[in-house]
């Protein structure tokens, strides 16, 4: 898998890759997500056509904070790709990949609800996990494991 | 009160509570609603090996409006938690709670924001059955302390 081919269209908005074990990581700029996934799933070389799933990570206290991390897989060719998007507290707004792979639709509502990282143009951004009531995004890390004590 | 001849009639004379309470504990109709491992206790309770009809209670009502006993079996996360109190409501009166394991009783190993920290804070329990899980001896053993006290009149919703 030649990432070369990004790197040129997509210049510094394609971060620092790193390989662990055979895993392939690239840290990608929020800004160039969509058209970045579009170019993944659509280039023959990468044809990405899975997107396997799609988190959060709060990295508190670090800034920036958040980060969506997305596992894509390619079915045609057999290969693998990690993105990381770092994400602001102060903004933390993504654009939604809905566009390009349908799945994504449920993984960032998810997302949204435990983390509270908006993704701008989803179809439906409410809670799924959480009853539609509840109060803050309880795997940010400080958000009280207990709660805040409503029954 | 108790057994009295007149004449040649025998004649048991009791109070009308206690003929209800009598009536009420040996036919009890449980929900059946499982929510979480303590519910497959209760189905092996409810099955051949600790045949709960044995106490006269195997007449698991999938209707709320034909149950008259809530065993509230496993966690009961917030979400839940509305669903459940909508059943309890629709039961007819009178009506009975079993808090069936740790997490029911008290949230158990979950004290988490997702968990209800015990069925109590919005239903009226009547037993508690501490296990994690209950074991089918224990729920029996609680469900047959439900029945004294509905023997006693000193449980149900209406109490």
């Amino acid at each position: 898998m030649n990432l070369d081919t990004l790197r040129a269209r997509f210049g510094p908005a394609v971060g620092a890759s790193v390989v662990f074990r055979g895993e392939t990581s690239l840290t990608v700029d929020r800004e160039a997500v969509v058209a970045l996934c579009e170019c993944l799933r659509d280039e023959e070389a990468l044809a990405f056509d899975f997107l396997a799933d799609l988190c959060g990570v709060d990295r508190h206290p670090a800034d920036p904070r958040f980060e969506v991390v997305y596992h894509l897989y390619s079915v045609r060719h057999g290969h693998r790709l990690r993105l990381r998007v770092p994400v602001g507290e102060a903004d933390p707004v993504v654009d939604s990949v809905t566009g390009v792979w349908e799945t994504a639709d449920w993984h960032e509502r998810e997302c949204f609800d435990l983390f509270g990282i908006r993704f701008r143009n989803h179809p439906d951004l409410r809670r799924i996990l959480l009853p539609d009531d509840f109060e803050g995004h309880p795997l940010r890390k400080d958000f009280p494991l207990e709660g805040d004590g409503r029954p | 009160m108790g057994i009295e001849r007149f004449g040649a009639t025998t004649v048991l004379t009791t109070n009308l509570d206690r003929v209800v309470g009598w009536a009420r504990r040996n036919s009890l109709w449980p929900l059946t609603f499982g929510l979480a491992c303590c519910a497959i206790e209760m189905i092996s309770t409810a099955a051949a090996r600790y045949d709960i009809a044995r106490f006269g209670m195997e007449v698991f009502r999938p209707s709320p409006r034909q149950a008259d006993v809530m065993i509230v079996a496993g966690t009961v996360t917030r979400k839940m938690a509305p669903a459940v109190k909508r059943l309890y409501d629709q039961m007819a009166e009178p009506k009975w709670v079993v808090a069936m394991g740790a997490c029911a009783c008290s949230g158990g190993l979950f004290p988490t924001y997702a968990v209800v920290q015990g069925v109590d804070t919005f239903l009226p329990v009547d037993i508690y059955i501490p296990g994690c899980p209950v074991k089918p001896e224990a729920l029996l053993d609680g469900l047959i302390r439900l029945q004294e006290k509905i023997a006693a009149g000193a449980a149900g919703s209406a109490r």
